[in-house]
């Protein structure tokens, strides 16, 4: 067990910055999600702690040693990969006892690991086959199974369940939650998926451009987002941004509301233009314009299927968001503000 | 709805002849043939017949002065299979084919492996090892017969002026094992730009993300190498031994331009044995159970790589 800790840590390629001065430290025993869209520099932080690059400048410390000179083996970390890189000429069994042999484990202890290992994930009946008659989940659980059983330190995961269609997705999440909490190692865990970032992490750290942008609990990072990158880029529709006077107005399409369900709370009131009316199921997503003070600045509401309210396009409502709910944002320097009279 | 826009007559039966000149390249039946036909025919005229003809000349008692072309069944074989000179012959080329392919497989193998990191001149360097292989192979041996030249060899100078040899220096096409020695240097020079570069391409196929995982697995670079990346590229490499070996046994050019299969026959290998026998010594039908002695065990070799290659399948 250890913590990860980075030191104005920076990666550059030529004159690109992929990391730019990242400070970061995870907590032991903590699932961290490096959330971010791509380019934003996660994997790249991900493949310095790993060991395949080399950091341009700072320092990596795992387990309170710096390790900035120690190759990937020395590292005490293992890695599942997106692509799960198996060996592909070893059966399961051997893809599993490699990092034992590789480690001079005695000969008879090997196959014993390997079982405990496999019985953890499930896959006990398939070590006599090869990746390639596999299954993409179990490809993943083989590849999690060989990172686990030298009982590292620290997992690294770089976007293990991408490649897994949505409903496995889904299991898979909530397999690697219960695994992570039972075994209790370290976990720092790349995604571009803020779902899985949200469903996963204890905290996350929002990436954008090679700088961080926020590192908090998912509640932290939702509910009380650092700048209008974390704001847009966390949550699903993303939350309404709208210029006025000399800040930036944020607020969640769950808290956009009819006036007349807004009862007694304060509130702020808009006028909307109704553009178009989504239906999901479970929800409704309500697009259009806001009219009047904020004119012609497009925004979403979602209304739960629970309120029945009749929306209609083409047509002007008036919509209410409680105050407390308001985010204020410097437009220049897009960071959060405090709260102001609208 | 609007009637369609009559077609002049004149542009319609353009359009039907078009369509006429279409319908065979359209059609997959006569669109293969047609295009297949040429090589098909190239290669019938031009390895078909000869090797037809040299298997009928092996069971004949012609020679290059024509005239007899009559049946002897295996008399050619078993009146060459007893003589020293095709003894040696046949010596000679299984050491030539097995001795320079190892060292081409060893050398390829870590030239494909240094090639894959980026370094400063990386492009030049891959350039420069594959001039052996596009320049033209007489005019490369002809140079290395004045490197390997008896009285004026640069080697021996190199040899001298590094303090390693004193006097005359070594006959280096003279001295049996020597000859043997420089012709497989020379073969090793030429076939390796070849094997380099199918390596490479057998390295470059293998994501970089399994020797990510082998080396955060723990594996070290003998590891790494042996069980990882050789497995990997054993495919690959199998192909490339195939060519060489083949290219090997049949290929007498640097033979002919080194040393004419001398000194005393010790360079002599079964291709430049069987051109002396029917060409230079016009006994076409011995040259050529000479030249086909072969065949049988390279059919055999190429079988047995073409299976291997295909079981060990790499995904």
């Amino acid at each position: 067990m250890a913590t990860v800790e980075t030191r104005e840590i920076r990666k550059f390629f030529g004159d690109i910055a992929a990391v730019n001065g990242i400070n970061l430290l995870t907590r032991d025993g903590e699932f961290l999600v490096l959330l971010g869209p791509s380019g934003c520099g996660k994997s790249t932080l991900l493949r310095m702690i790993a060991g395949f690059e080399k950091p341009t400048d700072g320092e990596l410390l795992i387990g309170g040693t710096v390790v900035n000179d120690l190759p990937p083996r020395a590292r005490k970390i293992a890695m599942v990969f997106q692509s799960y890189a198996l060996y592909p000429h070893m059966t399961v069994f051997k893809n599993i006892a490699f990092p034992l042999k590789a480690q001079r484990m005695s000969k008879a202890l090997i196959p014993q690991k390997v079982d405990w290992a496999a019985s953890l994930f499930g896959i006990g009946h398939l070590l006599a086959r090869k990746p390639r008659e596999l299954s993409g989940g179990e490809r993943q659980r083989v590849a999690l199974a060989r990172a686990l059983v030298r009982e590292p330190s620290v997992f690294l995961l770089d976007e293990p369940l991408s490649n897994l269609d949505a409903q496995l997705r889904a299991s898979a999440r909530d397999e690697l939650q219960q695994f992570q909490r039972r075994i209790g190692t370290t976990t720092i865990y790349v995604t571009h998926d803020q779902v899985e970032a949200m469903g996963l992490g204890d905290r996350i750290v929002v990436m954008k451009a090679g700088t961080v942008r926020q590192i908090g609990t998912p509640q932290e990072i939702y509910a009380e987002p650092a700048d209008t990158f974390v704001a847009g880029f966390v949550g699903s529709p993303p939350m309404n941004m709208v210029r006025h006077r000399d800040y930036t107005l944020g607020f969640r399409p769950e808290n956009f509301h009819p006036k007349i369900l807004n009862g007694n709370t304060k509130v702020v009131g808009f006028r909307f233009s109704v553009t178009r009316v989504e239906y999901l199921g479970a929800d409704r997503l309500i697009y259009g314009t806001l009219i009047g003070d904020f004119s012609d600045q497009k925004v979403i509401a979602r209304l739960p299927a629970t309120v029945t309210v009749k929306i209609e396009p083409a047509t002007s409502y008036d919509f209410t968001v409680p105050e407390s709910e308001l985010k204020f944002f410097d437009t220049a320097t897009e960071l959060r503000i405090a709260p102001r009279p609208v | 709805m609007k009637s369609p826009v009559p077609i002049a007559p004149a542009a319609q039966s353009s359009v039907a002849e078009q369509k006429r000149g279409f319908a065979i390249l359209d059609s997959e039946r006569w669109l293969g043939p047609l295009l297949i036909g040429p090589a098909v025919i190239y290669i019938f005229l031009l390895v078909g017949v000869p090797f037809f003809m040299a298997l009928y000349y092996s069971v004949s008692n012609t020679t290059t002065g024509g005239g007899t072309m009559g049946f002897v069944g295996l008399r050619n074989f078993t009146a060459v299979i007893g003589t020293p000179k095709f003894q040696t012959a046949l010596k000679n080329t299984i050491v030539f084919g097995l001795i320079s392919q190892a060292v081409i497989l060893v050398l390829s193998n870590a030239l494909a492996l240094a090639l894959q990191h980026e370094f400063p001149g990386r492009r030049l360097i891959r350039f420069l090892i594959l001039l052996p292989w596009v320049a033209p192979i007489s005019i490369g041996t002809i140079a290395w017969l004045w490197i390997f030249d008896s009285t004026y060899s640069v080697l021996n100078w190199m040899l001298r002026l590094a303090g390693l040899i004193h006097g005359q220096g070594y006959m280096w096409l003279g001295l049996p094992h020597l000859a043997m020695g420089s012709v497989i240097a020379v073969h090793v020079w030429r076939q390796l730009p070849l094997a380099t570069v199918i390596l490479l391409a057998g390295h470059s196929s293998i994501p970089q993300d399994i020797h990510d995982a082998a080396a955060v697995d723990g594996a070290g670079f003998w590891r790494h190498f042996f069980q990882i990346t050789l497995p990997l590229i054993l495919p690959i490499s199998l192909v490339a031994l195939l060519f060489g070996l083949i290219f090997t046994f049949t290929d007498m050019v640097i033979i002919y331009n080194l040393t004419r299969g001398g000194p005393f026959d010790t360079t002599q290998v079964l291709a430049s044995l069987a051109f002396y026998t029917g060409i230079a010594g016009g006994d076409l039908a011995e040259g050529a159970a000479i030249a086909l002695f072969l065949f049988p065990l390279l059919l055999a070799v190429a079988l047995g790589f073409l299976i291997i290659a295909h079981r060990s399948e790499v995904t």
